[in-house]
């Protein structure tokens, strides 16, 4: 007897030391949590406003993410994935580890909603350049091919930007998609495994383009005041990366992460977004966009795929790059 | 020899093991793909990379480690230990110094340009193999070294007495040696080139440089197809057992016989020899310090500005690298030894079987393993060091195992017939002998433990960046100048370590 109530006393000490400060888990990208991302600004933001205690679990990129949910399924302690972009979100859904959050108001360029997930950034893919070594951009994959430009592009099989590319051109070109690639193919230097490795190629001169943002502009503007680089505006669109966070079915703090989902969209957190992702905000913050977002191109056609499509679309068109690239 | 068995059995285990449980996994969600055509382009991309790669590595490094061991100059120690740093460079920062020189805007171009010849491309099938002798020359070259410095002296003044030209002192000293040595080290490439993708792909020049390990990462991250990653991380073993089975049967015992073990002949034929040596140096020393340099200039700059996670990082990364650098010294002590036996080739299997895994097949069948246990972020750090001791193994292993089959071969009737129990026999025979491949091995153990990536990125938590993390890290957000002022204190650290540990070894065998 004495033991039992020495244990429903432990019980219930526990209960109120975990009651004081409940501990909500948010497994996200690893450059989502260093000292100049947003997760510091993130983490301080929230923890003033919820009487929590927030923790940040980081594993590889977005697709390394979604793959760590897998592993982990229902067992997971994780309450909250922060991360994954809309080419993973279909598949991610379909594990049915992800629970419906209640939907956010988004000032996306086009007309986004997902049962299972909010947008919390997004950008447009574009072909970055050095403005002072080429003065007139191509302005469209057409007219790339055509040119004897040199590019650096990202694998789809292993990056997030690399994959966005590939349905660049199948969104805008459709069937003609093989056509274009197989065109594209004697402009393209190499293809990285990552983000990291052609950008920095690109900086270090080895291309005259390079895949990656209409906002990395900004970051050189803002944060190094250099405004040689500069992204071309492409006439048939430009595809978009819209990245979302989600609840996970098995949370057991099920309030405090859609208390968290609905902060990530807040003014506050959207502003600490900006100039540390360098992404757009899913929703503008009434302070509006910093100083220097206003030279960035703005393209006028926005293309993006649903989730099932692009879920669908993945494999064959990573097929058709593969089969294009290969001759 | 039951700790050597034991050791042998538990490294097969965590290595076919972290397969089988993906297999096991896979089965229980969903039906693995068999392989697919371009399954079988990848294989013949990654074993003709590997091959050109080894061959160009093992054959270059003979004149450059016959040349560094014949002469003396200023500067050779540093040069010798120079030869780990590539080791210790994050992929990303490596790629960008090679670039640096061999790149559209890189002196070697420039020349060509300013001769009027056509631009040099560095993309394609050449510079995959380029990058691989720039990774691979080094440790090829010192396992080498270390081959010459085992050929008894008392030979090499036999020879020189009986007025031997050089022609015929290399058929008969030399040769040998090379027949015992360029075997084991044309693997020990061909096994490491087996394993890389991110060379591969970003010189390669596009998707028709895709590797297995390409295939793995891609079944693992975005198709989470974890019975193909299983079968296609079989058959990167099975390649690796058939590769190092044959090199086996290559191999012969030397027949030299005892020395006093001393350093001190040096035969250095004069004229035009002399000056081919030279040649050979040089352009080892400019292929591997010219690329180095490029990276750790460019990290100047940064220095003064470097991010406040970085120290934090720095010794964490310290902290691993230490410790795997031990577990992975006597772990390849006690199977070289064992291997050294005759007719225990199996040993030899498994302690080179850590080359042929993949990382993230590794990474990912310790997490499904370990996850019901315990918190991924609390196991970061140990699995790390772990993973780091296991990759590094085959390397010391391939380092001490000729040594120590001299050993045997020379010194074990002796102590037998002496009665030296083991732990004498150890401390007076064996560590003396091995003492400079146990100091170069401990100290590219820590460099390799170092510059790697693998698996933390599985298992980081909230602040558990190690420094290559951290770096690739600064990379993504853009400070590129952060980056490379954190890769020049990787490397700086790295090499501390490694000279450290590298002179340990030549000191306790000189005496």
């Amino acid at each position: 007897m004495k033991t039992k109530l020495l244990a429903a006393g432990l019980v219930s000490i526990a209960t109120l030391a975990m009651g004081e400060t409940p501990v909500l888990t948010v497994l996200t990208y690893d450059s989502f949590t260093p000292e100049w991302g947003p997760g510091p600004l993130i983490e301080a933001g929230f923890e003033a406003t919820c009487a929590c205690d927030l923790q940040f679990v980081t594993g590889g990129d977005g697709a390394a993410v979604l793959a760590r949910v897998k592993l982990e399924g229902a067992q997971s302690d994780v309450d909250v994935v922060l991360g994954l972009d809309t080419t993973l979100t279909a598949n991610a859904a379909a594990t049915g580890l992800f629970a419906p959050v209640a939907p956010a108001e988004n000032t996306l360029p086009v007309a986004f909603s997902d049962p299972n997930f909010v947008a919390f950034d997004w950008g447009w893919f574009a072909m970055v350049y050095d403005n002072t070594k080429l003065q007139t951009p191509p302005n469209s994959f057409e007219e790339l091919a055509a040119s004897d430009l040199k590019i650096l592009i990202q694998d789809p099989r292993s990056s997030t930007p690399g994959l966005g590319l590939v349905m660049w051109i199948r969104a805008a070109y459709g069937e003609r998609a093989p056509e274009i690639w197989a065109a594209l193919a004697d402009n393209i230097v190499t293809v990285t495994p990552g983000w990291s490795e052609a950008y920095s190629m690109f900086l270090e001169g080895e291309a005259d383009m390079v895949l990656s943002y209409t906002t990395s502009p900004a970051y050189h503007l803002i944060a190094e005041s250099d405004a040689t680089k500069s992204a071309a505006l492409f006439s048939e669109g430009h595809y978009m990366q819209v990245e979302v966070a989600g609840k996970l079915a098995s949370t057991d703090q099920s309030d405090l992460a859609d208390q968290f989902l609905a902060y990530l969209t807040s003014d506050a957190a959207q502003a600490a977004m900006i100039t540390t992702n360098w992404m757009y905000p899913a929703k503008t913050p009434a302070s509006g966009l910093p100083a220097g977002f206003e030279t960035l191109i703005q393209p006028e056609t926005s293309l993006l795929l649903t989730a099932t499509e692009a879920e669908a679309a993945r494999g064959p068109a990573i097929e058709q790059w593969q089969t294009a690239l290969s001759k | 020899m039951k700790l050597a068995f034991g050791l042998a059995v538990a490294i097969a285990a965590l290595i076919l093991g972290s397969a089988a449980i993906l297999a096991w996994h896979a089965r229980a969600m969903a039906g693995g793909r068999l392989l697919a055509p371009a399954d079988f382009a990848a294989l013949r991309f990654t074993l003709l990379q590997a091959a050109l790669s080894a061959g160009f590595s093992a054959l270059l490094a003979v004149p450059v480690a016959r040349a560094l061991f014949r002469r003396r100059f200023w500067g050779q120690s540093a040069l010798i230990g120079l030869m780990a740093a590539p080791f210790a460079l994050p992929f990303v920062v490596a790629v960008l110094g090679l670039l640096t020189i061999f790149g559209r805007a890189g002196p070697v171009n420039m020349a060509l340009g300013a001769l009027g010849l056509p631009p040099f491309s560095i993309y394609g099938l050449h510079g995959v193999v380029m990058a691989n002798v720039f990774f691979n020359l080094p440790l090829a070259t010192r396992m080498l070294l270390h081959g010459w410095h085992a050929i008894p002296p008392e030979r090499f003044r036999l020879a020189q007495s009986l007025s031997m030209p050089p022609a015929a002192q290399f058929r008969h000293l030399e040769l040998p040696m090379l027949r015992v040595q360029l075997p084991g080290i044309a693997v020990t490439v061909f096994l490491i080139c087996l394993t890389s993708f991110a060379i591969s792909l970003t010189l390669g020049g596009g998707p028709k440089a895709s590797t297995l390990e390409l295939a793995i990462y891609q079944a693992l991250r975005f198709e989470f197809d974890l019975g193909r990653a299983a079968l296609l991380a079989t058959v990167q073993f099975s390649l690796c057992a058939i590769v190092t089975l044959g090199a086996l049967r290559l191999t012969l015992p030397d027949g030299f016989g005892t020395g006093l073990a001393r350093q001190s002949v040096l035969f250095a034929p004069k004229g035009w020899r002399r000056g081919l040596d030279v040649f050979w140096i040089a352009l080892a020393a400019l292929y591997l310090l010219a690329p180095l340099l490029a990276a750790l200039l460019r990290g100047l700059p940064g220095l003064a500005d470097l991010p406040n996670g970085l120290w934090p990082a720095l010794a964490r990364s310290l902290a691993v690298a230490l410790a795997s650098a031990l577990l992975t010294t006597v772990a390849a002590l006690i199977l070289a030894l064992a291997a050294a036996r005759p007719g225990r080739r199996w040993i030899e299997l498994s302690a080179m079987l850590p080359l042929s895994a993949s990382g993230l097949v590794l990474g990912t069948g310790l997490f499904l393993a370990l996850r019901p246990f315990a918190q991924p972020d609390d196991l970061a750090l140990p699995v790390t060091m772990l993973v780091n001791t296991l990759l590094a193994l085959p390397f010391v292993f391939r380092l001490l195992l000729p040594q120590a089959r001299q050993v045997q071969q020379n010194f074990d009737r002796l102590s037998e017939s002496l009665g030296l129990t083991p732990m004498i026999r150890l401390r007076y025979v064996t560590l003396p002998l091995l003492a400079r491949p146990l100091g170069y091995g401990a100290g590219l153990a820590a460099a390799l433990s170092m510059g790697d990536l693998g698996v933390i990125t599985l298992f980081a938590g909230q602040g558990g960046a190690t420094l290559p993390l951290l770096v690739q890290n600064l990379i993504g957000a853009y400070r590129m100048d952060q980056a490379a002022a954190a890769a020049l204190i990787l490397v700086l650290a790295s090499f501390s370590l490694f000279f450290l540990f590298d002179r340990w070894g030549a000191r306790h065998a000189d005496t």
